[in-house]
């Protein structure tokens, strides 16, 4: 993923698909296209063709700005010794199936 | 041991169906001819979907094709003996679609044509007085929109485009555009299917097709040319000599093979 891509290569979008209703847009690949409408198009043809989805959203790959993966350690790692960060105290009612 | 070929029924229910069924089944012969060689690998899995969506609904109007032959007196008829049985004479597609591919431009305006036909006509379909064919309409018509947004959308940009793709999509337009008259020709099958209310005269679908064709051409900046005496005739039977090599490639395997299933 250059930052210029070469004049006659078509810029790359990331492909984010909708499960269904009240589902989050999940990240699920990437693709080719001149603009954006296209490229919602062609979403629909390799991303969706399986009935996976019921919305498409696509970002220009260069737009995306990301964390540096030398960052990794100190970004992230001091999170896994901070149990009390996360909600697992509590005792969640029988009905509540899907947390 | 050769599988003998069928004759079908000359019911114009039955050959309205025949049109439509053996104009999808031969356009997704075409389209399947890009799979591996489209010009990016987006488009490919593109046409190869559309191809598929097409052998869909063919399956769907032949199969319907001859269960009306049995249910007017004639023989019984399966999709497959309906696809793989038939000489070229009783294959009753568009000339149009049977052309060669051409280059991706050819191939998007004659799907831009084509698709925005269909989508006409299964929208009139879906009030069919024959239930089982307004139900396959209501799926299909879904299907010919977004083939028809598909291939629009190239015409515009490649008959808008460089030089190069503007000089291509008007050479593919002056070269199909003869052939696209055979859609809208009256026959007595049309008038008949109509008078059955199976489905609308296709010729009652041109006024409405030209004007959404034209506004497309003119966003392409093209023009659209005279229209010219010339009529093929492939809906009656009579074909252009590209028929008979799609269908010996198609029908190859079950004519050699008998039943052949994997």
């Amino acid at each position: 993923m250059s930052a210029a891509p070469s004049p006659n290569e078509w810029p790359l979008w990331e492909v984010f698909v909708r499960s269904k209703a009240g589902l989050d847009h999940k990240h699920c690949g990437s693709l080719h296209a001149a603009d954006a409408p296209m490229a919602i198009q062609l979403a629909r043809d390799v991303y969706t063709r399986r009935q996976e989805g019921t919305s498409v959203w696509v970002v220009r790959s260069d737009q995306i700005t990301a964390s540096d993966p030398g960052d990794k350690a100190a970004y992230f790692d001091p999170m896994a010794d901070k149990v009390y960060r996360h909600p697992t105290f509590y005792e969640l009612p029988k009905s509540l199936d899907h947390m | 041991m050769t599988q003998a070929s069928i004759a079908v029924s000359p019911d114009a229910s039955v050959q309205y169906l025949l049109r439509i069924g053996d104009t999808c089944l031969i356009l997704a012969q075409r389209l399947a001819e890009w799979c591996g060689h489209a010009p990016v690998v987006e488009e490919d899995i593109a046409l190869s979907n559309m191809a598929l969506d097409l052998i869909g609904q063919a399956r769907a109007v032949l199969t319907r094709a001859g269960q009306l032959e049995a249910e007017r007196g004639g023989e019984h008829h399966d999709e497959d003996q309906l696809a793989f049985l038939r000489d070229e004479r009783d294959f009753r597609n568009l000339t149009l679609v049977e052309l060669p591919r051409g280059d991706f431009a050819v191939t998007m305006l004659r799907n831009f044509a084509v698709a925005s036909f269909l989508e006409l006509l299964w929208q009139r379909l879906e009030s069919s007085s024959d239930s089982e064919l307004a139900g396959i309409a209501g799926k299909a018509v879904k299907e010919a929109r977004y083939h028809r947004e598909h291939a629009a959308d190239w015409v515009v940009r490649l008959g808008d485009g460089t030089t190069e793709s503007a000089a291509r999509m008007k050479a593919a337009l002056d070269g199909l555009w003869p052939y696209v008259a055979e859609i809208f020709e009256a026959d007595t099958v049309d008038e008949l299917a109509a008078a059955a209310r199976i489905g609308p005269r296709w010729a009652d679908l041109r006024d409405e097709w030209r004007a959404r064709f034209e506004s497309v051409i003119g966003a392409a900046s093209l023009t659209l040319p005279a229209d010219r005496p010339f009529r093929s005739t492939g809906k009656s039977g009579r074909h252009s000599e590209h028929l008979g090599y799609i269908l010996a490639e198609m029908q190859h395997l079950q004519r050699s093979f008998p039943g052949g299933v994997w």
